[in-house]
């Protein structure tokens, strides 16, 4: 078995968060992984929005219109919670005072260029702030499934989709192994119990190396 | 000195004219001037480029001018949640720009800051740095990013004293503060006007100085994009 969301975003969870860190969340996937926060770990989210310190959703009828996320959901404010506008939200992402993103892909290429905006023939909607916060903040990790539905490796030599940034992604995360980008080669450091190293290579596209 | 209105259709008189370039204030449908923008949308004003993060939904916020056909370009971050939008930008009637997001709201903060450009890392290397100048710093490339002001700014805000200092609620701030510095003219709608005094002057988000009209606006709707719960345990 490959491993299941739940089970990424716990690996993510582990292996990425450390107590007192300030961290954006891309929307999907990754959001998930608030539910997996060690105990004892006290973690700040920021939503770019225009928050930092996101609380959980509201329950029913608590909803407030003027409190959503970048996912445009209804979320809650925290004691420690702070609001700011998208120029300063965006200055705190530029200025590389965010010390972790983990956010969806499309495609990661050897070099940890990074593909996740452009969706193959539908159409373009837009980047948010998925450019800035790759290009600026000092951790990017990706949270993806191995291959695509058609069974098309992710992990890639190079990026045939429009790029997100160049040379930005750290770690990748996938269902069946966890990748550290180093300059021109991927290295696998952990993998699922049931696939082999080489089922790994055979389902991907970019050169890796066993490092575990 | 800011000018106080009755509405959003006597805050806008006089003020708007085809093909202008308008910052709209707002993060989906968060913090949007919902009054103004009705107000707009009645007036017939055609052609207008929008700077906004996002263009509404179909039915409503900016969406409203779009399906009015009154929208020529949008230049956004996302547009994601528009049906009409994608049909009109398949069409070929609507013209898009799409810029990161903090590439936008810096080129806004930029333009009421005075500064013409500036250099950024973000889309190093994507599309969006196509065109443009890079230059190193440090040995880090950058792409040259230019200012972008507009003729005018409708935003939304929470409260204003009766001097017109603006205070925003929780994260409908957004947009708003930046765009309310980068145009020639601003209209500010808000949920509420207290005397002058009654907003403590160390929690002004946006000092009078840069709002050139506002009124209290009505009827608020407030619409929620995506409401998420959580279940009480029992």
């Amino acid at each position: 078995m490959s491993w299941s969301v739940d089970e990424m975003c716990q690996i993510a969870a582990q292996m990425e968060i450390k107590d007192g860190q300030f961290i954006n969340l891309g929307i999907g996937m990754p959001t998930n992984i608030t539910n997996f926060i060690p105990k004892g770990i006290n973690v700040s989210f920021q939503s770019e929005n225009g928050m930092l310190g996101m609380g959980p959703f509201p329950y029913e009828g608590e909803e407030n219109a003027d409190l959503i996320n970048a996912g445009k959901q209804t979320i809650t404010e925290l004691s420690q919670s702070s609001y700011f506008d998208s120029a300063a939200s965006f200055a705190m992402i530029r200025g590389s005072h965010i010390d972790l993103t983990i956010l969806g892909a499309l495609e990661v290429s050897t070099t940890g260029d990074l593909a996740n905006w452009a969706v193959p023939g539908k159409m373009i909607k837009g980047m948010g702030g998925a450019m800035d916060l790759v290009a600026n903040i000092k951790r990017v990790v990706v949270l993806m499934t191995h291959n695509s539905k058609d069974g098309s490796p992710k992990l890639v030599d190079k990026c045939t989709l429009p790029l997100t940034g160049v040379g930005v992604v750290d770690r990748v995360i996938t269902d069946i192994g966890v990748f550290d980008v180093d300059h021109d080669v991927i290295k696998l450091i952990k993998k699922a119990d049931s696939v082999s190293f080489n089922e790994i290579v055979q389902r991907s596209s970019a050169k890796i190396v066993d490092a575990r | 000195m800011t000018q106080f209105f009755n509405n959003a259709e006597e805050a806008i008189a006089g003020v708007l004219q085809d093909g202008m370039l308008l910052h709209a204030g707002g993060f989906g449908l968060c913090g949007i001037p919902e009054n103004i923008i009705t107000a707009i949308a009645k007036s017939g004003v055609k052609n207008l480029t929008v700077v906004s993060n996002n263009c509404g939904v179909d039915d409503f916020g900016l969406g409203i001018l779009l399906k009015n056909g009154q929208i020529k370009k949008m230049i956004s971050s996302y547009v994601g949640e528009n049906k009409t939008f994608e049909k009109m930008y398949l069409d070929g009637t609507l013209e898009l720009e799409l810029n990161p997001q903090g590439t936008l709201a810096e080129r806004i903060r930029a333009a009421g800051a005075g500064i013409p450009a500036f250099y950024t890392r973000t889309g190093v290397g994507t599309i969006v740095a196509e065109g443009k100048e890079i230059r190193e710093f440090n040995g880090e490339k950058y792409i040259m990013e230019k200012a972008l002001l507009a003729d005018l700014a409708i935003i939304k805000g929470y409260r204003a004293d009766k001097f017109g200092n603006v205070i925003y609620n929780k994260t409908a701030r957004n947009f708003n503060p930046v765009m309310a510095t980068a145009a020639k003219l601003t209209i500010c709608e808000v949920e509420e006007i207290v005397e002058t005094g009654e907003l403590d002057p160390a929690n002004i988000h946006t000092p009078a100085i840069y709002i050139h009209r506002l009124f209290k606006g009505k009827d608020y709707e407030k619409r929620i994009e995506k409401v998420t719960i959580r279940t009480r345990e029992a």
